[in-house]
């Protein structure tokens, strides 16, 4: 069943873009910042695991790539807290710059080499439902949406979920509540960086072939699930970046009969229907219309 | 403190025609090399004026500046180009000139056709749906093989009125000892264009429409109760960064001579952004200062890599002259929005302030 194969591949590699995309919404929630740099982030934390699942092992390595994303998202937060202008395009235009800096580092030291993650999955796969699947993506599934449950679930019923969605609401009042705004944004980024890190892990994984210098912009493909899903909607993000996976899988898996959209029209595809939602409804599935007080 | 009306008017109009002036007989001391990094810079000053414009001025983010140039860049090469039934790309074959003003002005189309999305979502969530166009703009470059060459690319004709060209060789033309080719006749095209491109641009921000959008950026409710048509504002100054951005594609093109598709990439949106952050956001003089700077640091670079010890040979995964002038504008965008959030514009301006004082 090609059909069945295509949505469950779709379904795993929607999972991982949600997870990007859900961090993408975290850092805008928490700080109206669109982070730029948040693929180089990804790919710097999936180079860290790399490097240390070589002499370490696979877990201790996971370990540490979550915690350089987390050390690095919040130290680019450090640096747009620094600016002293109130233009909102600043913050998201200085984080192409640190964007820039990162890939451009990253890219060579990485060079030509495709690194493996080191992953005790490699590539093994599994029979499901008369489908053959790559054991690393059914494990994609499982902790990306496992951890999206957390996220919901965390926001929803702990003390530090209030706080974020009070402040997020509303930061003057937050602030006045006594809620610290600087920590706030600590957290959010710093959850934002290690979706990041899982992420960029399971990208590099089984069937891709590792990571190699251009990962960064991979995390691009979460852009067009928050637009769909609406840049402010956390539920959103996770629908879109379903849509995107599933988008991406139908089209590569159909390239035949759809040869007329021309070579890798699987990569374009997401942005396609990124722009028809914008066409219909221009501020996503989930996310909130804008509205002028005069 | 720095009122810039009460500078003589003399001189605060002279200066930039002054620095015209002192650039018109560099083709007879500059070789080749130099005047190809002057020509790219003022191709790039032109089209980080349109994006300033947009999104200094109305607060709009685009990164789609790439696709726009490389609407302007290949509708000129195919416009203008033969079509030759040996070669892969077809072509119309009209007067260069004429095809370079309706390359210029197809740009412009392509902007009013993304209006149905430009005018309606502002500031932010623009620039990352703008991301579509460039992605969607990559894939077309590469899979309509007919119109733009696909992967291999396709030739760009030269510039020429009545048999003579005004970016190639013929007919041979010496001045004072100095044989004019392509570059040196080409450096006065670009003249020429970024002097109208400055001037069409300081009418705009500076007169009524550049007020009516500060207002929008600062106050959509406020410009809308003015009678600022908001949205067709909006429309209009996308429209109008497309066009600067299709002209800079053609003059780009032509300093080419060939184009490719992996030239018009994201990465290409991000350096005219850096152009315009680095040279002051919404200044038009800054953006052209920025324009000459980040498209000039990594060829000077390169060009003198050979001298300079700690850079590598391109390719060898060392630190070569177009990762370092990449990592040189990713912090010099970080800095600037930090220490000095005006630019280069507004360095300009506090350099000037001193030298008044009696």
């Amino acid at each position: 069943m090609k059909v069945v194969q295509l949505l469950l591949l779709g379904l795993s590699l929607g999972s991982i873009y949600a997870l990007i995309a859900l961090g993408f919404v975290a850092i805008y929630k928490g700080t109206r910042v669109v982070n730029l740099a948040h693929g180089s982030v990804m790919l710097l934390s999936a180079y860290v695991v790399a490097v240390v699942s070589e002499r370490a092992g696979f877990t201790t390595a996971v370990l540490a790539g979550l915690l350089t994303a987390a050390v690095a998202a919040v130290a680019v937060e450090r640096i747009v807290a620094m600016i002293r202008t109130q233009d909102h395009l600043v913050p998201t235009i200085l984080t192409i710059g640190v964007d820039i800096v990162l890939a451009a580092e990253l890219s060579r030291r990485i060079g030509s080499r495709v690194l493996s993650m080191g992953d005790p999955w490699g590539d093994d796969r599994v029979e499901f439902l008369g489908t053959v699947l790559p054991e690393a993506r059914i494990w994609a599934t499982l902790v990306c949406l496992a951890v999206i449950a957390g996220f919901f679930v965390i926001f929803r019923a702990t003390d530090f979920g209030t706080r974020m969605r009070a402040s997020s609401e509303d930061p003057e009042t937050a602030a006045l509540m006594g809620i610290s705004q600087r920590r706030v944004a600590m957290a959010a980024w710093a959850i934002g960086g290690a979706m990041a890190c899982l992420a960029g892990i399971f990208l590099a994984a089984f069937p891709n072939a590792g990571l190699d210098h251009t990962a960064h912009v991979i995390a691009l493909n979460a852009i067009p699930a928050i637009i769909i899903g609406g840049l402010d909607s956390s539920e959103g993000a996770v629908i879109g970046g379903l849509v995107v996976g599933i988008t991406q899988s139908l089209v590569q898996g159909y390239s035949e009969p759809l040869a007329f959209l021309g070579h890798n029209a699987y990569a374009v595809a997401p942005y396609v229907v990124m722009l028809v939602v914008l066409l219909v409804r221009p501020a996503g599935l989930l996310g909130s219309k804008e509205l002028t007080r005069v | 403190m720095s009122d810039p009306s009460r500078r003589p008017a003399l001189l605060r109009r002279g200066a930039p025609w002054l620095l015209v002036l002192a650039m018109l007989p560099l083709p007879l001391y500059l070789d080749g090399s130099w005047l190809i990094i002057g020509i790219l810079g003022m191709a790039a000053a032109l089209g980080a004026i349109g994006l300033t414009v947009l999104t200094g001025t109305s607060g709009q983010l685009s990164l789609a500046h790439a696709f726009f140039l490389a609407v302007g860049a290949y509708g000129y090469a195919f416009l203008a180009g033969e079509p030759d039934e040996g070669l892969a790309h077809t072509g119309l074959g009209l007067p260069p000139l004429l095809a370079a003003v309706l390359a210029v002005l197809l740009a412009g189309l392509a902007g009013l056709a993304f209006s149905p999305v430009a005018a309606r979502v502002k500031g932010l969530y623009l620039g990352i749906a703008s991301l579509a166009l460039v992605f969607i703009g990559e894939h077309v470059l590469r899979n309509a093989e007919s119109l733009t060459g696909g992967f291999n690319g396709r030739s760009v004709p030269a510039l020429s009125i009545g048999g003579f060209e005004l970016t190639g060789r013929e007919p041979e033309l010496v001045v004072l000892g100095v044989p004019f080719g392509e570059r040196e006749r080409l450096w006065y095209v670009a003249i020429v264009a970024l002097v109208v491109g400055v001037l069409l641009a300081r009418r705009v921000v500076d007169g009524r429409p550049g007020r009516a959008l500060r207002l929008m950026r600062d106050n959509a409710a406020a410009a809308a109760s003015m009678g600022v048509e908001v949205r067709r504002h909006q429309a209009s100054v996308f429209v109008f960064s497309s066009l600067f951005a299709g002209a800079a594609g053609v003059l780009s093109a032509l300093a080419f001579q060939y184009i490719v598709p992996q030239y018009f990439t994201l990465l290409l949106s991000v350096t005219y952004l850096a152009m315009v952050v680095i040279g002051g956001l919404g200044s038009v003089a800054g953006a052209v200062a920025g324009g000459f700077f980040v498209t000039g640091l990594p060829l000077v670079l390169e060009k003198f890599s050979g001298s300079m010890g700690f850079l590598a040979e391109p390719g060898s995964g060392g630190l070569d002259a177009t990762m370092l002038a990449r990592i040189v504008f990713g912090l010099a965008i970080v800095l600037v929005i930090i220490l000095e959030p005006g630019g280069l514009a507004a360095l300009g301006r506090r350099l000037r302030v001193p030298l008044r004082r009696p």
